[in-house]
């Protein structure tokens, strides 16, 4: 056979694939689960890769005289196995839910997670195959491998503009054939019949019509699904995006009255409403208005309508005068909620931030009667922005900033969010809210009630040390906190909090049966009046959260409640290991429900990591004539050290930039894309250095940029992203890859030289090299997520940078 | 699933036969033991009426068959439609809390399996309980009835207007998760009634409320974690 040239856009279509399918994947997890996963899936990814190289290096003088007929089959299975893995793993009855009580429950998820490694696997077979057999030419295969990659991942956003993701799946698959369809003409093969074969598989894949079969099929306990079984309610428009799959639902014969812990002193009835969700969580809603106020009225009876009274207070703020209504922000509008609430209150100028343009385009076209025009009032300005963003853009100030509770109930109280970035709550967050304030203004968050508290302690937590950092020196003076039986409102007023002003909020509170939690002067026997706890919990709480011993009680607390921070960004996290062990043992009386279930997954995906990658990616190496060949300690620490570290710096980006890019699905497409496309530019760069006696140099340099580019983005991105944050999507992509280029550049340097070095002095042990680092990519992918959660990016990017330096140091001792 | 005991399986499969059933009782009273033991731990120590009542309902009549080796773990266990029975520990201290006595008449909301409309029904006079869900309803109604509970009328409707033809309720106990109590179901409220909610997800119940109407028709809540999991703060 002829073969004389590599397939380099076949190499660079499937490349694409593989990486699209990475980013895709962390978008279905979101529908059907109630995370992205992502560390999950890039964990896989490495999985599929390392076992791949692991067989290449056992069965190539096997594959050898096959090379044509079994790049084409791995291409081609790889095409199939991108949709079909992913349909199996649905089916697969896996339920976080179930976790504490069905202990096989994680055999479960080790069973998604093999399913998920095979396309990788077989993708990483093709790629390899074709490295090994043209390795002369191995600088032009990596150029276009990673040009595909690059593409792939970022392509990815684009597309899922256009097609939903279950559609998209189809067309990787498509894609796939065709890429192997041109490799049969780069590979100049006889069999022209294969190719025609290849390209009608893929236009049949490309028209073959979505069904039932390829269904994203949420969890029977997702908020979407759950309502759907009940009767009447019926899908009344979808719509679909990179940001998330909007359903809105309808149901006349069972309507629904989603009024979020509206005092019990009520008689009122919300008025007609549609129920939207994201990826199948929520609701919110879209609430009939025709402009008239009085059905509007339970929006008063819900804790969240307690800044409006204060706001009210006569003589509250004797030096500011307001002529007309107040200029409310609503952060995360939604359907409009908030907005309603703010009218309804007689806001003068609402200001509504949403970050899904679906959303908002709901609201103002297809719904725009239903909802009374709310979204194009001259009195509502709708901006589709992240929050954060809007807040550092805006020179606007407002006399409230309302942070409405878009999330729903359960999973924020079942700690399906553990593992979630949230950067809305934390203290930087809240820093730049409380920025935006007129004096006397009022930043208002309502959170759902958990008991045991946890995360309105946290968030009050989180203010206190928000307002220390802003330089006042009483917070206590201006934090309020109020809780229904079912929402905690917390205030943080730009300003002491008057004495009309309490009287308004206890009259409020009273008025409603709602319990002040605290307030500036509060005595012990006022808490805990209607809403009956054991002890007033909320209340010492706050007190001890104010007073000196804040940090011993936080220490103490049976939860975690640290405020959350930029770098730490884990508000729902509440877990700790020395109450995991208590409630455990209280399984049977009902206290595993209060256990956050996804940090101790978390853990058990490392194990399945670990377990799964020795077994696929070092045993078969350990038991073949490969087991003659190790590679001296020093190196194979080098390998296993530049592995991990560069997964490190990996995942700590990705959920560093999920604040600058404003949802995970961009952090990782952008992130994976730059890492892979400039750590290949400088492995590149690298290559030409073969046999350079300059080579260890180069790599001290390497290593040194690292950490200066590493450090330097610690001191700087904070700032960096404060400036960029309300740049467009447009501006931010290029201007975050721009970011992480150098860097990666430099990370790309280590793997080449030391497999350099290796090839001069231990050629045999090459494939140990392959399989050490792609172990250590392996776990490194899940233990960054760990350490990120215990010690935050900073600490995870510094321990990256150490263990660079230990593996310049380790080869240069080798040398 | 976790495994069953050995037992459980072999008298699973032996009723299938023999369609007795009857064995299930030494496996419901571990069980109820076990339920009460962790309700007293909990501050919650059951009444006579609501552990004969647990002693009673055949809790494996209440689930889909696969699971009926499972019956008698103190587990919640999907029932289908992305539903659940409860954990019989939630059901005995919910039961508890609803204070329910002869002669009583007590409106459930959220029908289910049709297995806490059961136990209330072994110590009420009636039971009231509507579903949303129209296959659930089906069932449960077909079980309670072929169950020989005749005190039980299910319906299937919306829960937010409460039963107006049987108010008022001397208990009231609302399953179905919902954002707001419907301000209709309050009023359907005996004074010195009961209403408990439990709040959560499904195989997750986090705390429950107990709402208690006074004879002045003023309302409290008492919220109640049910797990003795106190003091927060270590180290006291």
């Amino acid at each position: 056979m002829p073969m004389s040239r590599p397939p380099l856009i076949a190499i660079s279509l499937l490349s694409a694939c593989m990486l699209a399918y990475e980013v895709v994947l962390t978008r279905l997890f979101s529908m059907v689960l109630w995370h992205h996963f992502a560390y999950m899936i890039i964990s896989a990814a490495m999985l599929g890769y390392g076992a791949s190289g692991t067989a290449l290096a056992l069965l190539k003088e096997k594959i050898a005289p096959h090379f044509g007929a079994v790049y084409l089959t791995a291409a081609a299975a790889m095409a199939f196995l991108m949709p079909a893995a992913f349909l199996l793993a649905q089916q697969v009855p896996y339920n976080p839910l179930e976790l504490l009580w069905d202990t096989t429950q994680p055999a479960k998820l080790l069973a998604i997670y093999l399913l998920m490694m095979l396309p990788f696997f077989c993708g990483g077979l093709s790629i390899g195959l074709v490295w090994w057999r043209f390795g002369r030419e191995a600088g032009r295969i990596y150029a276009y491998d990673m040009l595909g990659a690059g593409a792939g991942s970022l392509g990815v956003i684009g597309v899922l503009f256009l097609l939903p993701p279950e559609r998209f799946l189809i067309m990787l698959t498509a894609l796939a054939l065709l890429a192997a369809a041109i490799a049969v003409i780069e590979l100049q093969m006889k069999q022209r019949s294969l190719m025609k074969a290849f390209i009608g598989l893929a236009l049949l894949v490309a028209v073959v019509p979505s069904g039932n079969w390829l269904e994203v099929r949420p969890s029977p306990y997702k908020d979407l699904s759950q309502t759907l079984h009940v009767a009447g309610a019926h899908v009344v428009a979808e719509r679909s995006s990179p940001l998330g799959q909007i359903t809105v639902v309808e149901n006349t014969r069972i309507p629904f009255r989603h009024a979020p812990g509206m005092s019990l002193n009520s008689t009122d009835e919300p008025a007609p409403q549609l129920a939207i969700f994201v990826d199948g969580d929520g609701p919110s809603v879209l609430t009939r208005f025709d402009g008239e106020l009085a059905p509007l009225d339970y929006l008063d009876q819900l804790t969240s309508a307690l800044p409006y009274h204060v706001l009210e207070t006569p003589h509250a703020e004797p030096h500011v005068r307001r002529h007309a209504g107040p200029h409310v922000l609503v952060l995360g509008a939604g359907a409009g909620s908030d907005v309603l609430q703010a009218l309804y209150r007689g806001a003068g100028e609402v200001d509504a931030v949403e970050l899904d343009r679906n959303i908002i385009d709901l609201v103002k076209k297809r719904f725009h009667e239903f909802a009374g025009d709310l979204y194009i009032r001259p009195d509502v300005h709708v901006h589709e922005a992240e929050a954060r963003g809007f807040v550092n853009a805006t020179h606007k100030r407002f006399d409230l900033i309302q942070v409405a509770l878009l999330d729903s109930f359960g999973i924020a109280s079942a700690g399906l969010y553990g593992l979630s970035e949230s950067y809305l709550y934390t203290v930087e967050a809240l820093q730049t809210y409380l920025s935006r304030l007129t004096p006397g203004g009022v930043l208002a968050i309502t959170r759902w009630l958990s008991l045991p508290p946890r995360d309105t302690l946290k968030l009050f937590a989180t203010a206190a040390v928000a307002l220390e950092r802003e330089g006042i020196a009483n917070p206590a003076a201006r934090l309020v906190m109020i809780r229904g039986w079912k929402t905690v409102t917390l205030l943080v007023k730009n300003g002491d909090f008057t004495g009309p002003e309490i009287d308004a909020i206890k009259q409020f509170s009273r008025e409603r049966s709602f319990d002040v939690a605290y307030y500036p002067g509060m005595r012990a026997d006022e808490a805990n009046h209607y809403n009956l706890l054991d002890k007033p919990y909320f209340f010492e709480g706050a007190t001890a959260l104010l007073s000196t011993q804040r940090q011993s009680f936080i220490d103490r607390y049976k939860f975690y409640i640290e405020p959350a921070t930029d770098n730490r960004p884990y508000f729902f996290r509440f877990f700790k290991w020395s109450a995991a062990a208590e409630l455990f043992a209280l399984r049977k009386q009902g206290g595993m429900p209060l256990l956050d279930w996804s940090y101790p997954l978390l853990a058990a995906t490392l194990v399945q990591a670990f377990i799964a990658s020795i077994l696929l990616i070092l045993a078969p190496l350990a038991v073949s004539r490969a087991r003659r060949s190790l590679p001296p300690g020093r190196m194979a620490f080098y390998f296993l050290a530049i592995g991990l570290a560069f997964m490190f710096m990996e995942i700590a980006f990705i959920q560093k930039f999920v604040l600058f890019l404003a949802h995970p699905l961009y952090a990782i497409a952008v992130v994976l894309c730059a890492f892979l496309v400039f750590a290949a530019a400088g492995s590149r760069l690298a290559g030409r250095w073969h046999g350079n006696a300059d080579a260890g140099r180069y790599l001290i340099l390497a290593v040194a940029g690292i950490a200066a580019f590493s450090l330097l983005y610690l001191a700087l991105l904070p700032y960096l992203f404060r400036f960029l944050i309300h740049l467009p999507d447009a501006a931010k992509i290029p201007i975050s890859i721009a970011l992480i280029a150098p860097l990666a550049l430099c990370m790309g340097i280590p793997f080449p030289t030391g497999m350099a070095r290796l090839a001069s002095t231990a050629d045999d042990a090459i494939p140990w090299a392959w399989a050490i680092n792609g172990f250590a990519s392996v776990i490194g992918a899940v233990l960054a997520t760990l350490l990120a959660i215990h010690l935050g990016f900073a600490a995870v990017i510094l321990l990256a940078v150490l263990i660079y330096t230990a593996a310049a140091a380790a080869l240069r001792g080798q040398g | 699933m976790k495994c069953p005991s050995a037992l459980g399986v072999l008298i699973y499969f032996c009723s299938a036969v023999s369609s007795q059933g009857a064995e299930f009782g030494e496996l419901r009273h571990k069980l109820v033991e076990e339920v009460a033991a962790s309700a007293r731990d909990d501050g919650f120590p059951l009444s006579p009426r609501v552990i004969a009542a647990m002693e009673k309902v055949e809790r494996h009549r209440f689930v889909p068959a696969w699971l009926v080796p499972f019956a008698y773990l103190n587990h919640p266990l999907p029932i289908g439609h992305g539903q659940t029975i409860s954990q019989p520990v939630v059901v005995a201290v919910m039961t508890e809390l609803l204070n329910v006595k002869n002669g009583d008449k007590v409106l459930e909301i959220g029908t289910g399996s049709g297995y806490q409309a059961a136990v209330l029904a072994e110590i009420a006079k009636s039971v009231y309980s509507i579903e949303v869900i129209e296959p659930l309803e089906k069932q449960a109604a077909e079980r309670l009835k072929s169950l020989g509970y005749g005190n039980v009328t299910v319906k299937m409707g919306d829960g937010y207007y409460g039963w107006p033809e049987a108010a008022p309720f001397d208990a009231i106990v609302v399953t179905a998760a919902a954002s707001q109590i419907p301000p209709p179901l309050l009023k359907q409220l005996k004074p010195g009634g009961r209403m408990v909610i439990p709040l959560g997800m499904q195989f997750v119940t986090q705390y429950l409320m107990l709402v208690e109407k006074r004879a002045d028709g003023s309302v409290t809540t008492r919220q109640i974690v049910p797990v003795a999991f106190v003091p927060l703060t270590g180290g006291h």
